[in-house]
Formats: structure tokens, sequence, C-alpha cells
């Protein structure tokens, strides 16, 4: 292209010329000077550019609304940060504990899941995360639900002992001062005072309040307190709209407290201030003589099934932010602590489900091509006006409900119904062999292939119109049989129709839904009815995701089979 | 007298009125319901009269209660809350409230006190079984069966279902494990009280499965409630479950020759839950409209239009007749003492766990 541009054209003139006077030949220019390459990129690039331009709108409109709804919602098929989101702490110090020990974790681990369990609690996560580790282990969901409501005792224990020594601990002051960075106290009082300004003088006031610091040097001594206090802090503001100032922490704070204490020494805590080593160090001094309660005992006694370690290694092995669990899941495999093993027998179901919508959909294909092909034929054959009433025919249920539709296969199909009464009024059947039509395999093919015909005919029909009627009749007068004439010279000139409705029927029936949930009984239903069933009633998206996605992936193989075998090229719609 | 009551209620709503509704209310609301006779009954007793009392309120009705949950959550993600009031079964409460996307209340601040004075959170009892729900009408899933086709010696107990000798035929079941597996249990000799306990056992599951195996090829699994009086009434089948409304609108309205098997019928309930995240206007405009379409008339009303039981315990004396039959519709209630001598409540809780488990194991058991 570029080759011929260099012959013709006004530049290829001065090139021309430079070279007739046996000069070197350096790039040839166009009139403005620039090497015409260039200009005639840069023309090209403009006219792309405007195309794109043109086509913008759209294609944003696809990318916003089709795209990217699409991409997020298959994403959740392998994404599973809830956990470690919900659980930051556990699923760290869950790390290094064993699954095959047969004990619950030891005491760093309950800790730190006592911390995250109450602040998911007062978050109202704690349920959601329940809900998300019943799917991989039954009688999850309600060990976290019940035991939400009691985690914020688990350590009262040390609260009323750490009371009962220095009664300042109940104080909400007392641990502002201990543990809140004075910056903090002081930007946040300011934020206070504006709002309350802007309340008195009705204005809208959207400044974002700052969240609670930890004063620097306390998290060295006191981590966990340091941790759980801040988030019990950061939560009374956010979730609350409570001033931690007037607080009185949770009881796991007291806990942590307890835990920090017994390992601090008199050292580290006087790094902390003379104020804050008044106060802590007697509690430090007085934690070796409390009375203790094991977290493993606060835990089994709020619900016994804490004990079992399957529900640690559950979170355990549901940790990560990235699960291939629900890939495995859709096809009856399942992920467990050791590895990777199948489902038990009796939930295998999704391989079966999956095997029988390829087949049931390969049967309507055929069914609806051995049906729409000789109407079409007869359309495309027929004078224009006959044909376009006939035509109307073939669309008419097209523009009635998909429901009507269904249910009206139900009444002609069903036991006591019309073809039924018909075959025993005739004297076919016996009024208690009644045959069974409706409700399993044959029936939701039966309403398939009828609600599909129109997207088999509708191709066929264009592609058979363009046929000229010349040809077969030149095939005969050549001496051919209709049979050879049909066979030989008109057939394979509509196998490009054929093609078209059989990828449209075979893609739409693939992912069909309703009408196999009306009348597929339980041997007629698709993976899409699981898919439906696992969105709106299960609520288990990463589960239906993983499913669409396998889903897709097959018919773009298909797709791509399909294309190795016969040629897109050979797919044509009219 | 029921002009009278109507009135005095209003105006205790009225008088209450001023010290919770000072604030501004929207003039529009959106309800989730699940279309139908039991909306146009929750139209009919109280949509519509808050509409005359409210000039200029426009109500908008989106049918997706089925969904509810799912969209919700879909909602929530997205940042758009659209509905401000959804009618929902107890077990989607549960699952909206434990997901944080259902408000939770308090029963004697939002809601009105019974005419005696009895607070809501007595009146209404037990059945707030969720802190985010509540509670409406009580319904049931119960089973009814052709007049017609049982011969001589109606079923008289849940077991006839399973006993395919005394009545031969088709039965349809609800496509999904809950109540299936509880009725099935029972009449395989598993005391009432024990079911759950039993159900929780591999055995025990095992045990439900195989009794249903005995009907297995006999029935027609439904996934809408429309389903089973639709095959009553067309005689594919002799019996079958579905929501006692649902049957009392087949044999009431349409009069086809279909009885009512209240045995073993299983208490389930329906209600409201308010979203989470909805705007000051929008929440003073639901609470003022739910203070209203709970209080002890406006429940009664609605079992004028259909026979679900009204939700409170002051308003079953005040259940009258059908708006259009004229029958009286006490004896219709699932919680009519005549009724309700053998009963069970689906135990939210224990679904709540075992749901995921057994619809995997049920689906897997209806395909082979």
């Amino acid at each position: 292209m570029t080759d011929l541009a260099t012959e013709a054209g006004p530049a290829g003139r001065s090139a021309r010329s430079g070279s007739a006077e046996g000069e070197e030949t350096g790039p040839v220019l166009a009139a403005d000077g620039r090497p015409l390459k260039q200009s005639l990129r840069r023309a090209l690039r403009a006219e792309k550019l405007r195309a794109l331009a043109l086509i913008a709108p759209l294609l944003i409109f696809i990318l916003v609304t089709f795209i990217a709804p699409i991409a997020d919602m298959l994403f959740r098929s392998v994404e599973n940060e809830i956990v470690s989101e919900t659980l930051p702490r556990t699923t760290v110090a869950l790390e290094q504990w064993d699954h095959t020990s047969g004990e619950m974790p030891g005491d760093d681990v309950l800790a730190a899941f006592t911390y995250d369990l109450v602040a998911a609690a007062e978050r109202k996560q704690h349920t959601r995360l329940g809900t998300r580790l019943n799917y991989e282990m039954t009688g999850i969901s309600s060990l976290f639900r019940k035991t939400g409501r009691r985690v914020d005792d688990f350590g009262e224990v040390y609260l009323d002992q750490f009371v009962a020594l220095t009664p300042a601990w109940e104080e909400p002051a007392t641990w502002m001062s201990l543990m809140a960075e004075p910056g903090w106290s002081a930007q946040y009082e300011e934020w206070l005072a504006d709002r309350a300004a802007a309340e008195e003088a009705d204005r809208d006031f959207e400044t974002p309040q700052p969240l609670f610091e930890v004063k620097d040097g306390v998290a060295d001594v006191l981590p966990e307190t340091a941790d759980a206090y801040g988030e019990f802090a950061r939560i009374a503001q956010v979730e609350n709209d409570d001033n931690p100032a007037a607080e009185e922490p949770w009881a796991p704070v007291y806990l942590a407290l307890y835990r920090d204490l017994a390992q601090a020494t008199p050292d580290s805590v006087a790094t902390l201030g003379a104020d804050a080593q008044a106060l802590l160090e007697p509690a430090r001094a007085a934690v070796a003589g409390f009375d203790t309660v094991p977290l493993s005992e606060m835990f089994v006694d709020a619900e016994e099934d804490w004990a079992d370690p399957d529900v640690w290694a559950t979170i355990q092995a549901f940790a990560p932010d990235y699960t291939a669990g629900y890939f495995l899941a859709s096809v009856d495999l399942q992920k467990t602590p050791d590895g990777v093993s199948a489902q038990p027998e009796d939930q295998r179901i999704y391989m079966l489900l999956f095997k029988r919508t390829l087949f049931m959909s390969l049967v309507i294909m055929g069914s609806c091509v051995l049906l729409g092909y000789p109407i079409a034929y007869l359309l495309s054959n027929l004078p224009l006006r006959t044909s376009n009433l006939l035509l109307i025919l073939v669309l008419l249920p097209f523009w009635t409900s998909l429901l009507v539709r269904t249910s009206a296969w139900k009444v002609l199909l069903q036991q006591q119904g019309v073809i039924n009464d018909v075959l025993v009024w005739i004297g076919l059947v016996a009024d208690d062999g009644r045959l069974v039509m409706i409700n399993n395999q044959f029936g939701t093919i039966v309403a398939m292939t009828h609600i599909l015909l129109p997207f088999m005919i509708l191709p066929l029909y264009s592609v058979m119109k363009t046929i000229p009627p010349s040809y077969v009749r030149a095939a005969k007068s050549l001496g051919a049989t209709n049979w050879t004439a049909f066979w030989r010279v008109y057939f394979p000139q509509s196998v490009p129709g054929i093609g078209a409705g059989c990828i449209l029927v075979f893609i739409l029936s693939i992912g069909y839904y309703i009408t196999p949930e009306l009348v597929g009984g339980t041997t007629g239903t698709f993976i899409s009815n699981r898919i439906a069933y696992h969105i709106s009633s299960s609520l288990n998206w990463g589960l239906a995701a993983a499913l669409g996605t396998i889903l897709l992936a097959v018919v773009l193989i298909l797709y791509w089979a399909y294309d190795k075998l016969v040629g897109i090229d050979n797919v044509s719609l009219g | 007298m029921k002009l009278k009551s109507i009135l005095l209620a209003t105006g205790a709503a009225l008088v209450a009125a001023p010290a919770s509704f000072a604030q501004d209310m929207t003039d529009s609301m959106t309800l989730v319901s699940w279309g139908g006779a039991y909306q146009q009954s929750q139209i009919n007793a109280y949509a519509d009269p808050y509409k005359e009392m409210h000039e200029g309120l426009e109500v908008v009705w989106d049918e997706s209660s089925n969904e509810a949950v799912a969209k919700l959550r879909a909602m929530n993600e997205a940042g758009n809350i659209t509905w401000d009031l959804v009618d929902v079964v107890a077990s989607d409460a549960m699952r909206l409230c434990d997901e944080g996307l259902a408000m939770e209340y308090d029963p004697d601040e939002l809601l009105a006190p019974a005419p005696d004075g009895t607070p809501a959170s007595e009146d209404f009892g037990d059945l707030i079984v969720s802190d985010c729900f509540i509670p409406q009408i009580v319904y049931s899933t119960t089973f009814g069966y052709r007049t017609d086709m049982v011969g001589d010696t109606p079923p008289s107990t849940v077991c006839d279902v399973f006993d395919l000798e005394a009545y031969p035929g088709k039965r349809s079941l609800e496509k999904r494990p809950i109540n299936n597996m509880e009725w099935a249990l029972y009449c395989d000799g598993v005391a009432k009280e024990d079911i759950y306990d039993v159900l929780e056992t591999e055995e025990g599951q095992d045990r439900a499965f195989a009794k249903l195996d005995e009907i297995k090829d006999q029935v027609v699994w439904w996934s809408a409630g429309a389903d089973t009086p639709q095959l009553l009434a067309d005689g594919e089948v002799v019996i079958g479950s579905t929501y006692n409304g649902r049957l009392f609108s087949l044999i009431e309205e349409q009069d086809q020759p279909v009885a009512m098997l209240w045995d073993m019928q299983v208490f389930d309930l329906d209600g409201w839950i308010i979203p989470t995240g909805l705007s000051d206007e929008a929440l003073a405009r639901v609470k003022d409209f739910v203070n209203f379409a709970t209080d002890t008339q406006r429940l009664a009303d609605q079992a004028k239009y259909i026979s679900y039981g009204p939700a409170r315990a002051s308003s079953a004396p005040l259940v009258g007749e059908h708006a259009e039959l004229g029958i009286k519709m006490a004896p219709h209630m699932p919680t009519d003492p005549a009724n309700a001598s053998n009963t069970l409540l689906y135990n939210y809780e224990w679904w709540a766990d075992y749901r995921d488990d057994l619809d995997a194991k049920f689906q897997a058991w209806l395909a082979q």
C-alpha cells in the first residue's frame, strides 16, 4: 500500500525528479516537506481516531454495562477475600497451626480470633462470613452467629479482676489517656466542636472524622492491647458514631491487656512514662496471680463445636484471598485441608448437569434442524405472498410470551392433557397407562424445540432465499435426479444457514433456564437452573460464577471447534 | 362496631403521630411483595387506606420478594438501595439481618400497641423471630387432595401422602428439602420433637431419602406456589403440598373438588423488613407506614382477603368474613384450633445451617 503510494500522487514527483538528477534517494517527501510515510501514517491515524470517536459511545456503553459487570461476576468465582478481611489476625495466626494435630489451635490463635470476631460482630460481618464458610462445612453459620452474640463477654473475668485491682480501669478516660495519641485527641475534639457548630447553624457537615490513633510506643509494650483497643475505638467512631473517650472498652480488650502484661517487664512498662507506669505496674505485678480461664474453654463453653479441629482447618484452608474452591465444587470436587478430593457421592451433581445440558442442547439443535429445514425450504420456494403469510405463522409464537408457550405445552402434554386424552379416546393408550410426556427430558426437548425453532428457520430461510433456483434446474437438465440435484447442488449452498441456525439454537439452549425449570421435572433440568438457584436462593455467588465461567468456556471451545471443523466463514445469516 | 374500631385505631395513630413524625417524609415509597392475591390483600387492607390518609403519596409495588435477598445484596454492593420496605419470609429476614442488609428495630418503639395497651413485643410474641423481622401473617405449607379421587376414606394424616396403596396416583411436593424431609421422617416413625435431631445425622438424612424414595416415581416436583393448585385442578395429582392460601382460593373461590389436609402443616411466617441505608426522610415514611400497616385492625383486615392468620394475638378475635364470598374466615386460618391440632414449626436456625448441604444432597438425589 505504501509502496503504491510512493509511485503516485504529488509527493511522487519530487522523489522521481530527485532520482532523475542522479542524487542519492532520500526519504520520499510530501508537499509540506515531511517524509511521506510519516504524513500518511498521520492521516491514517487521524482517520482511525475519528472512527474510534464515532463508535466510542457504543463501546463505552458496552464496556460499562455489559463487559464490566460480567467480568466482575466471573471474578467472584475465585475471589475469597472475605475470610482474610473479616479475620485478618486469625488468618495470619493460623498459618502456623497444624490442622492434622487433631486439637484446637493454641491461645495465640484463639486470642487473635476473639479480637477479630468481636470486631466483625460489631460491624455485622461475622454472620456473612459464617454463611460463606457454611458452604464448605455445615454448621459454621450458626457457630459464628451464636458466638458473635457472646464474644464481647470473652475476657470479662479479666475485666473484673483489673477493676477490682484498680477501679480506674473501668473508666473510659483511663484508657484514653493510656492509649490515644494526644495529637489525635486534639483533632477529634476540634472535629466534634465543628460538627456541633454545623448542627447548630443547620449546615451540612461532610468532613470525615479523624480516626483513632494509638500513642507512639504503646504498641511496642502492649501490642495486642493497642491493636484491640484501636479497633474498638475506631469501630465506636465509625459504626456507632460514639465518642470512644466516653465508652468502656469491650471485655476482649481486657483479655489483650492481661495477655500483654503477662509478657511485659517492669522496664518495658517504664518506657511508657510515669503516669502509665503508675497505672500499669501494679497490674503487671498482679496478673501472675489472676484467676484465668483458658480461651479454648470460653469458646467451647459458648459453642462446643469450636472444639472440632475441622472448623479451624476449614478457616485455614479458605484463608487465602483467592481460592479454587468454587471451581472445584463446580466439577464435583472439593477443597479440603488435605488437598483436593472428590465430593461425597450423594452430593455429586454438576458434572451430570453439564453433560445433560450439552446432550439436550445438541438434541434440541438436531430436532430444530430436522423440523426447520423443510419449513424453510418450503418458505423460500413459495411465491412471496404465500411465503410472507407463512412466515408470520412462524413468527407468531415468537411474539407470544415464553411463559404462555411453556404453559401451553403443559396443558398439551400432561397426563390429563389434550394429547393423552385423544390417545385414550381413540384407544391407542389405556386410561391407566397414560403417557408421561412432561416434567421429564422429553417435555423439555419438545417445549424448547418449539420455542427455539424460529431461530433455526429464519437464518435458513434467509440463506435459502439467496440460492438461485436456476442451479437446481441446471443440474436437473444435466441429468441429475431430484435427490442428486438437491443433495449435491442445493444442500451445500444452504449449509451456511444451517451453521448459523445451529450456533444460535445451541448457544441459546445451553443457557436456557425458565422452560427447563417449568417442564423439566427432575431429569430435564439444565445447569442454568442450578446457577439461578445459587444466584437467587442459596446466595452462593462464587459457585454460581464458577459454573457460569465453565459454561462460557465450554461455549467458546465449541465455537472454536466449529470454526476449525466447518469454518466460521461458512456461517451466514442471509 | 367495626367502623368504630377503625376510627379509634386511626385516631390513636393520629394522636401518636406528632411525636415521631415531626420530621420530613418522602412522598413516595417502594414496597416489595409477592404479587398475586397476597399483594392484593396488602393493598386492600392497608396500602390503599394509608394512601387515602396521606394525599399525594405515591406507592410503587415491586413483585420481587422471591429474590429479595439476592437483589438487596446486589443493591447494597452497588450502594444504591431503591426499596423502602420489603416483604419476605422469616428465613430470608434472618439472612438479611445476618448480612446486615436489614435494619434492626425495637418492636415497642416502631409498632403500635394492641388496642388494650399490650405492647407490640408481647402482642407479636415469639413470632418476632429475628431482630429485623416485622411479622404480618402466619401461613402454612400443607396438603390439599382431590375429593373425587380418594375413594370413601379421604386422607387424614400427612403419612397418607406416602401411602401409594390406599391413595394411588401422583403427588406434588416442593422441589426442595425443607418440609419434605421433616414429613418423611415423621412418617417413618420419628417423634415430632426428635425430627431435627435425627435429620442432623447422616443416617437420619438417608432415612428421610429412603422414605421419599418410596414415592419418588409418583411425585411431580413444584417450584412455584401456583403449580399444585393447577395440578389439582387438572386432576394431574391426587394430593399435593402448597401454601394454604392458594388452596383456599382453589376450594372456595374456584370451587374445585379439593379439600384441605391440615395434619402436620408446617407453619411459616411472612413479614416486613426495612433495608439498611435508607435516607432519613424515606425511613421516617416507612416507619410511619409500618406502624399503621401492622396495627391490630389492619392485620385483621388483611384476613378478609386471604386466608392467612394475622401475626398479632390481638387481631385474631377481629378476623371477620371474606370480603367477597361473605364466608367466615376463621375456620380457614391455619392457626384455627381445629386446623392446628398437629403442626410443625419450621426450624429457621437449623435450616440456616443445613440448607446448603441438604440441598446439594437433595438435588443429587432428585437427579439420580
